[in-house]
């Protein structure tokens, strides 16, 4: 049981890797988008779905990153690697300092907590105008997206540096939940008393769960900025402590895949919707109540319940 | 059980599809992507704000991009070729829009994507059109085009900018209506530009910009700014934008109640999509407003403009001919109209055959310097800098009398002129 899932990831991996060489230009240019929101839900999984911190805040780490990239690239002119590593490090950091102050809190005011803290980030962006250009946002230089002398405004080069930056992130999710620190952390979200009597620090642990969480976010913000060129305040609001959320619960909390099968059905989903009707997310909404009624644990949950054990 | 069975199949096929295209294709699932013929249609991307914040100028400029549609294809497509628009809902979100831009430029097969109107979406997405090198001709405002912020794949030949428009309006607020102004603007980027550079303006005019106050986007009451306006004030010079405009409107009526208050100068923006009749609307009589064009049908409106009015279906009050109740978004939507007749004019210039030429495109577009007031160019003539990508029109200051507002002052178009900020010809193709 400890080391299952790693044929299956790689299977996704590799099926995602094909196609680089195989998607039509759309697609192949959604797989980057949705490769760089997985990864980021892939940490919110960490944090809600392993250890049970229903946070309302992570677009504030999300956020951290997408600014930390950019403004480390455009005021501090760093080279965009260097951009990257400050962006992960910043939703960290981020995740570290909320997490010491709202981790004081549990259940419906941890959600609480944690969404005024991303609130008052995002509002932070907006009085920044001078340098965030508010919810206009600011456009990222051709310079400061030529990573080692690739361009990440290419498709080409942006979906294998995506599709890395997914695989190091859901390996290293794998690694950790079938590690002992990842029974620990699922051991709070199950009985924390419990896990509190057999000796462990609640605290250390959810911090630890959720400034990994944050990094993971940190990560793909940074990465959002560099690939995509954009930073901008609507990147920052409650909606982006929302969708990461909702990708978790639709492709399976506590799964190692689930978030990537949430984030690409939910933004199919929206796409597809969208070209229907301009009540796009009625459509959305009530394809998200059939999946509640019919699969309680989201996709990969509700499959591993029914038998599909090899599921990661 | 069986819905979740359904579900559990659709995942699979989704999965299949990832690893092997093909078979997606051949279901039907991606559509063709045979390259556009010469005598194939033209198609252009429409980026429509039909959802989000943007709707109700969405609404207007799918409208107006239908029957700039119609007159363009009866009159003989471009080059002779017929022409198709293909609308995508960015949902007036910056993320989506980029990705819609995609869509059309990648999957509807678009020869370029015109039409946003939001700063943030605009700038959201122009960087995808760069990277894909296919033409943005945004419809926006905003003077994040002209102020070289952008890229050389994006331009904006149908509107005039904030800046310009604010430049222009300056010197008769000072002549006219007073010196000492206080401002009320959105607290977020498009705000800034109207609190920048009109305060810059009005201080070349000898005026002074005494106090400004920003109003957060998420704002939906707005009562308590309302005493941070100064007594000593002469102007008041408000722009609010959203669904929460007509609550702005009436609160600062019931705010200065019957008794005296400064002159009120605003932008029609305020009042986009809202009808002058609404209660509690009363208190702006012998208020003014600009407008880039006037709602209301003027006594000496060209042929050309009465014909546009007549073909985006608007009477002479500014609402939809049949619907008093949907009030146009008039002062904006034009800039469709007048965008696709710059599309015609430099595909035609540049011998446009397919997206080979999109560049040669952009190189004809940047020749151009200006466009003759017609029905091409209804809202007035224009000059265009080829150099920062934008477009320069005359403005209109109107007074709003009778229940209608009634031009009483034009700018001409050197009035918004300012010197070059950008040089995208500069940058490669």
């Amino acid at each position: 049981m400890r080391g299952g899932g790693l044929l299956p990831v790689a299977g996704l991996l590799g099926v995602l890797a094909a196609g680089q060489w195989l998607l039509p230009a759309y697609h192949h240019a959604n797989l980057v988008r949705i490769m760089v929101l997985a990864l980021y839900a892939t940490g919110y999984n960490i944090a809600f779905g392993y250890t049970g911190l229903l946070s309302l805040g992570h677009a504030l780490f999300f956020a951290a990153g997408l600014y930390g990239a950019s403004f480390a690239a455009t005021l501090a002119g760093l080279p965009p690697g260097a951009a990257l590593a400050a962006g992960t490090a910043a939703g960290g950091l981020a995740a570290a300092a909320v997490g010491v102050l709202a981790l004081r809190t549990a259940g419906v005011a941890f959600m609480i907590v944690t969404l005024m803290f991303a609130q008052a980030g995002w509002l932070a962006i907006l009085a920044l105008g001078p340098w965030t250009r508010g919810d206009e946002g600011i456009v990222l230089p051709d310079a400061a997206r030529a990573l080692a002398g690739f361009d990440l405004s290419d498709d080409a080069v942006r979906y294998p540096l995506a599709l890395a930056l997914f695989a190091a992130g859901l390996l290293a999710c794998l690694w950790l939940v079938r590690s002992r620190a990842g029974r620990v952390m699922v051991a709070m979200r199950e009985n924390e008393e419990r896990a509190r009597m057999l000796g462990y620090d609640p605290f250390r642990v959810k911090l630890a769960a959720l400034a990994i969480s944050g990094t993971y976010a940190g990560a793909a913000g940074a990465a959002y900025a560099l690939m995509f060129g954009y930073a901008g305040a609507s990147l920052a609001s409650v909606q982006y402590s929302i969708l990461p959320l909702l990708w978790v619960l639709v492709g399976g909390a506590g799964t190692v895949a689930g978030p990537f099968v949430g984030c690409l059905l939910m933004f199919y989903l929206i796409d597809y919707a969208s070209s229907l009707t301009s009540a796009t997310l009625l459509l959305v909404g009530l394809a998200l109540l059939v999946l509640v009624l019919f699969a309680p644990r989201g996709i990969l949950g509700t499959l591993r319940e029914k038998g599909v054990r090899w599921l990661p | 059980m069986t819905d979740g069975l359904h579900l559990t199949s659709t995942r699979r096929t989704v999965l299949k599809g990832l690893a092997g295209t093909g078979a997606l294709a051949a279901a039907g699932f991606f559509p063709g992507y045979s390259n556009a013929q010469s005598a194939a249609p033209i198609r252009l991307g429409f980026q429509l704000h039909r959802t989000g914040i943007g709707a109700s100028y969405g609404r207007w400029y799918e409208r107006t991009a239908t029957a700039a549609l119609k007159r363009l294809n009866d009159g003989g497509g471009i080059s002779g070729r017929p022409v198709e628009i293909v609308f995508e809902d960015d949902g007036t979100d910056p993320a989506r829009g980029a990705e819609i831009f995609g869509k059309l430029a990648t999957q509807s097969n678009c020869d370029l994507v015109f039409g946003a109107l939001f700063s943030h979406v605009v700038i959201g997405t122009a960087p995808r059109a760069a990277e894909l090198k296919v033409p943005y001709l945004v419809c926006s405002e905003g003077h994040h085009v002209a102020s070289g912020k952008l890229n050389r794949w994006t331009l904006q030949p149908g509107i005039t900018d904030v800046k310009s428009q604010v430049q222009a309006m300056a010197p008769w607020v000072s002549s006219t209506l007073g010196k000492k102004v206080t401002m009320i603007f959105p607290d977020f980027a498009f705000g800034y530009d109207h609190r920048d550079y009109f305060s810059a303006a009005m201080k070349a005019q000898g005026g002074e910009v005494i106090a400004q106050i920003a109003v957060p986007p998420t704002e939906s009451s707005f009562t308590r700014y309302f005493p941070q306006i100064p007594a000593e004030t002469e102007v008041l010079y408000h722009v609010m934008v959203g669904p929460a405009v007509l609550t702005f409107v009436k609160e600062l009526g019931e705010f200065y109640g019957s008794g005296g208050h400064p002159q009120l100068f605003g932008f029609i923006d305020s009042l986009e999509a809202v009808d002058f009749a609404s209660p509690g609307l009363e208190f702006l009589a012998g208020s003014h407003f600009w407008e880039a064009m006037p709602r209301y049908r003027q006594a000496d409106a060209t042929p050309a403009e009465t014909a546009y009015r007549a073909a985006v279906g608007v009477d002479d009050n500014g609402a939809a001919t049949g619907d008093a109740k949907d009030v146009s978004t008039y002062s904006h939507m034009f800039s469709v109209w007048e965008t696709l007749s710059v599309i015609k004019a430099g595909m035609e210039a540049s011998g446009y055959a397919g997206p080979a030429d999109r560049a040669k495109f952009v190189e004809a577009l940047e020749a151009m310097t200006g466009f003759a007031e017609g029905e091409d160019h209804p809202q007035g003539a224009k000059t265009f800098n080829g150099k920062t990508h934008q477009a320069f029109g005359i403005q209109n200051i109107s007074k709003v009398e009778g229940g209608r507002l009634n031009v009483v002052h034009k700018t001409s178009i050197e009035d918004g002129m300012y010197p070059d900020e950008a040089d995208y010809t500069t940058q490669p193709l």
